[in-house]
């Protein structure tokens, strides 16, 4: 299969000199992407789709002028009519003055193992993981997805540099629903096998019991502590405004390098070859892990090669279709755990590797609960960091966050998937969700992260191929803007 | 083979293996986008994309599969494995699902278009993005960004009732925007909104927003927004232009009474809604000055169409009537569920996705105000105008909104600049508010509406216009 998408790659490559002349520089990427999901409601498949697509995506700079196209057509006249569209346009276009050039012709490492079971998973091999989860919740409705992914990609420049690889992945997300309250459970993996729609089915009905019957709390500060699956919003917004190298140079960002912008606690890594991953990106660029963040330290940007060039830096492979405008994003970003026995407020050794990342759901109860409402805390790394807190909330997720100014990063947003008021480290109600609104860097500033977890959950992103990954967080203050009631 | 010959292999197919339904969309699109920074052409996209989907209903489940070909074997192979996914469906199985009845028409649509939005020279509208974001350069922005998206889509519908549709909808629009950026925050102002304004129409609907004209205006306020006063926290009455009232009437109307999130088929995602069907035709949604219409009739807005993706035919109908919700967004299977008797608002992303409920046209009608009489009606408020940030809870209640600016008013009269305007409240509480409405309607298009797993992007139109809301919470800040 990889032949293929690499035969058409180099046949575009090919057709722009033949229709172009030799001084035109083309950068192409062939992609065929199959993905399938199996969404439920309801407690049943409702909806179930697999779709196959093939894309070739053309970058032409020529005569000093550069244009992009793409397309679904990959017979000889659809990519001939691909490359005459593409030239068309770049020159009617005025003069790029900030074309980087093309990326000679570099190793590129090889990607992650390729699992063959999720590669060609099939709709029963969905269905059976939402079948195990429906099961598991004990009659509360259910809702939500088990996806899977396979992903060939080929990358070729005119300037002779080529590339190719292959990733698999799968997701389950799903929420139980007890009484109107709801708790959740979300995981992504490299293999579909470790993916456990009983274990995932079980924790979102211990924690939408949990849930039940919530109470109202006045808006104000609090403690909090985040469930990974409310810390991935966190990495989403700092990657999305903050490490954006575009956004950086337009003055648009909060992140200054060299700066001690966070607390000692977070080191930030964008790691996409740490799951399955295509190995280069929309420029060829190997990707590779970059540290944003050492010790609470801003440490880097990401980089496209015209953002790179712009800045006097080197490109970090983040390259991708829309990074002219939106800027080079990192979307495989890790809040690297405390090191064992090093988690503030007692978050100490549990068996946990330092650096890994949990491969599972979480049992309903983790056997560590603290006491209080039954199934709130569902993990040892919660409870241990639940355990510290003398007032304050448990939160699972974050809803709905937009940004109110991209250079202090505020944003607003409300709580999801249950909420806890916590009183002498043991969650004693069920709160209702809360809005809140508030300035991401500050909240993670020297001084406000009071605790980590020591292992990380992996989280699927709404998009294929992006995910988050972070152990639980306890800080020291959140700005709760208002209640359920306004 | 004809783009209706492939989409009748694969329904035929689909009923082969089993289905007792099925349907099929071929969908030829064309795309383009060109954005400008600071005099310059930042970005030229075009894409160009066909492909087939077909769904399949077996005993009650469903299964949908799409692939980029459209020879006779691909679309038959189609079929075949969209039966095979409803097929699977079937080990977690739901309650009987039917489909409300939609006439098996064969018919042709098209928008209306005056100008093909693709046969504009690229020269042409590279210059008028270049030429607008010099302007805003010249008058202080730091950073001048123009924008404008061409979208031509083709569709061919079968279904196994007889349907055979095709149509052509092609819709575009643009706008700019200018951001000055002070040592802690930025300001952003926009014409005539953030994405800009989009419908169902060709490039007249660009050249008659004379971007260009605006553009000195947008800079100057951007930049003096960065030492404006910042908007008082507190209780007060609140007006709103009309292209944030539509999308305060996105968010919380037309997400609220799609029939899907009612039902909960949305729960784990976009979320639920505040609406109990038992309420439909007796709900006090808001004042009497609310009238709600779901009409994707309207020439040029942009949720607007002849067909919807299940085959039904456009048909306005009302959601809110004099403040009572008395209607939904639904398709066929989804209104069958709820005991309605019709659909007409299904539509899917392109020939990949699944169609599911969509927004069309959901807007107000006019009021009997204008904004000068608003304001000049009001003693002490804020008026507020383009959007800059929207949040609202899963079960579209709980809203915060930001705008780009914000003016005193005192005494019936519009003040000093306010920066960094914020509101928030409860939907019903705040619609039931509103004691104002305008006149001056425009059918504003929202090209990004996400919805779906995998992810779609839907456009949708929302006719708004300025309205005065009162007692309303402003201000909110970290």
């Amino acid at each position: 299969m990889t032949d293929t998408e690499a035969g058409i790659a180099g046949r575009v490559v090919e057709l722009v000199r033949r229709l172009a002349g030799p001084d035109a520089q083309a950068e192409v990427g062939v992609t065929r992407r199959r993905l399938a999901l199996t969404r439920f409601a309801n407690s049943f498949i409702h909806q179930n789709v697999d779709e196959v697509a093939v894309s070739v995506r053309l970058r032409l700079h020529v005569d000093g002028r550069t244009a992009t196209g793409g397309g679904s057509l990959v017979d000889p006249d659809g990519l001939t009519a691909l490359v005459e569209r593409t030239l068309a346009a770049a020159r009617l276009c005025p003069p790029d003055q900030d074309w980087p050039g093309l990326l000679a012709p570099t190793p590129v490492p090889a990607g992650p193992a390729w699992d063959d079971p999720t590669g060609h998973a099939e709709p029963d091999d969905r269905a059976e993981r939402v079948r195990a989860f429906v099961a598991a919740a004990g009659g509360l409705e259910t809702a939500g997805y088990c996806r899977t992914s396979a992903t060939v990609e080929a990358f070729a420049n005119s300037a002779g540099h080529a590339a190719t690889g292959r990733s698999a992945a799968a997701a389950m997300d799903g929420i139980a629903r007890a009484g109107g309250a709801d708790g959740v459970a979300r995981l992504g993996v490299d293999r579909l096998a470790d993916l456990d729609g009983a274990a995932l089915g079980a924790r979102a009905a211990a924690k939408a019991r949990a849930a039940a019957d919530p109470v109202e709390l006045p808006p104000g500060r609090y403690e909090v502590v985040f469930e990974p699956t409310a810390v991935a919003d966190l990495l989403e917004n700092l990657s999305w405004y903050g490490f954006n190298g575009k956004r950086h140079a337009e003055r648009q960002s909060f992140a200054e390098p060299g700066t001690a912008q966070f607390d000692p606690a977070v080191t930030l890594v964008d790691d996409p070859l740490h799951g399955s991953h295509m190995p280069f990106d929309s420029e060829g660029t190997a990707r590779r892990a970059l540290t944003l963040v050492d010790g609470g330290t801003t440490r880097a940007l990401a980089y496209d090669r015209r953002s790179a060039a712009e800045a006097g830096a080197e490109s970090t492979g983040h390259g991708m279709p829309g990074a002219a405008t939106f800027g080079p994003v990192p979307h495989n970003l890790r809040l690297l755990p405390a090191t064992n026995g090093a988690a503030p407020n007692g978050a100490g050794p549990n068996g946990g590797a330092a650096d890994g990342a949990a491969t599972h759901g979480g049992a309903a109860t983790g056997g560590t609960d603290p006491g209080g409402v039954t199934g709130a805390v569902a993990d040892p790394e919660t409870a241990a960091l639940v355990a510290g807190m003398t007032r304050g909330l448990l939160v699972s997720d974050l809803w709905y966050t937009r940004v109110l100014d991209p250079k202090s990063l505020v944003i607003t947003g409300l709580t999801r998937n249950g909420v806890w008021l916590v009183e002498d480290g043991v969650p004693v109600r069920a709160v209702r969700d809360l809005r809140f609104t508030e300035a991401y860097p500050r909240a993670l500033g020297p001084g406000a992260v009071l605790g980590l977890g020591t292992r990380a959950v992996r989280l699927p992103d709404r998009d294929d191929g992006v995910w988050w990954e972070a152990p639980p967080v306890r800080l020291a203050s959140w700005n709760f803007t208002g209640g359920a009631s306004g | 083979m004809s783009e209706f010959d492939a989409a009748t292999a694969a329904v035929q197919a689909a009923l082969d293996a089993g289905a007792r339904y099925a349907d099929a969309r071929v969908m030829h699109r064309r795309y383009e986008s060109m954005s400008a920074r600071n005099g310059a052409i930042e970005e030229l996209t075009q894409h160009e994309s066909i492909g087939l989907g077909v769904r399949a209903l077996v005993g009650s489940s469903w299964g949908f599969h799409a692939v980029p070909e459209l020879s006779d074997a691909a679309a038959r192979a189609a079929g075949r494995q969209a039966a095979a996914i409803a097929t699977a469906s079937a080990r977690v199985p739901g309650p009987p699902i039917d489909l409300v009845p939609s006439p098996a028409v064969t018919a042709s649509w098209a928008s209306e278009c005056a100008v093909d939005p693709l046969g504009v020279p690229l020269s042409d509208k590279g210059d008028l993005l270049v030429r607008a974001t010099a302007t805003m350069r010249e008058h202080g922005a730091d950073l001048a960004e123009g924008l404008y998206q061409i979208w031509d889509t083709a569709k061919w519908f079968v279904s196994s009732e007889g349907h055979r549709i095709d149509q052509r909808i092609r819709e575009c629009g643009g706008g700019i925007s200018a951001t000055s950026i002070g040592e802690r925050e930025t300001q952003r102002r926009s014409y005539p909104s953030y994405r800009g304004q989009y419908g169902t129409t060709g490039w007249e609907l660009v050249d008659s927003l004379d971007l260009t004209a605006h553009a000195a205006r947008i800079a100057e306020e951007s930049r003096a927004l960065l030492t404006a006063p910042e908007c008082p926290a507190g209780e007060t009455d609140l007006i709103l232009g009309g292209e944030q009232l539509a999308l305060q009437i996105h968010e919380s109307v037309g997400h609220a009474i799609e029939l899907d999130r009612i039902l909960g088929w949305e729960a784990a995602f976009a979320g639920t809604s505040w609406l109990d069907l038992a309420q439909l035709g007796s709900l006090r949604y808001g004042s009497e000055l609310m009238n709600v219409t779901i009409d994707p009739t309207i020439p040029g807005a942009l949720g607007s169409f002849g067909f919807d993706d299940e085959g039904s035919p456009a048909v306005a109908r009302d959601a809110v009537r004099e403040g009572r919700w008395v209607g939904v967004l639904a398709g066929r299977d989804s209104a069958a569920v709820a005991g309605l008797d019709h659909g007409g608002s299904v539509r899917a992303d392109g020939w990949a996705r699944l169609p599911m409920v969509r927004m069309t046209n959901v807007g107000l009608e006019p009021g009997p105000h204008t904004l000068d009489e608003i304001v000049a009606a009001t003693d002490d408020g804020v008026l507020m105008d383009l959007n800059r940030s929207w949040s609202i809870d899963d079960k579209r209640l709980n809203f915060q909104f930001g705008c780009e600016i914000g003016w005193e008013v005192k005494n019936g009269r519009r003040g000093r600049m306010l920066r960094n305007p914020t509101y928030t409240g409860i939907g019903p509480h705040f619609w039931r508010s509103m004691d104002m409405l305008s006149s001056e309607i425009v059918p504003w298009g929202t090209p990004n509406c996400g919805k779906g797993q995998p992810g779609q992007i839907g456009h949708t139109g929302h006719p708004a216009a300025p309205a005065r809301f009162r007692n309303v919470r402003v201000g909110v800040r970290a």
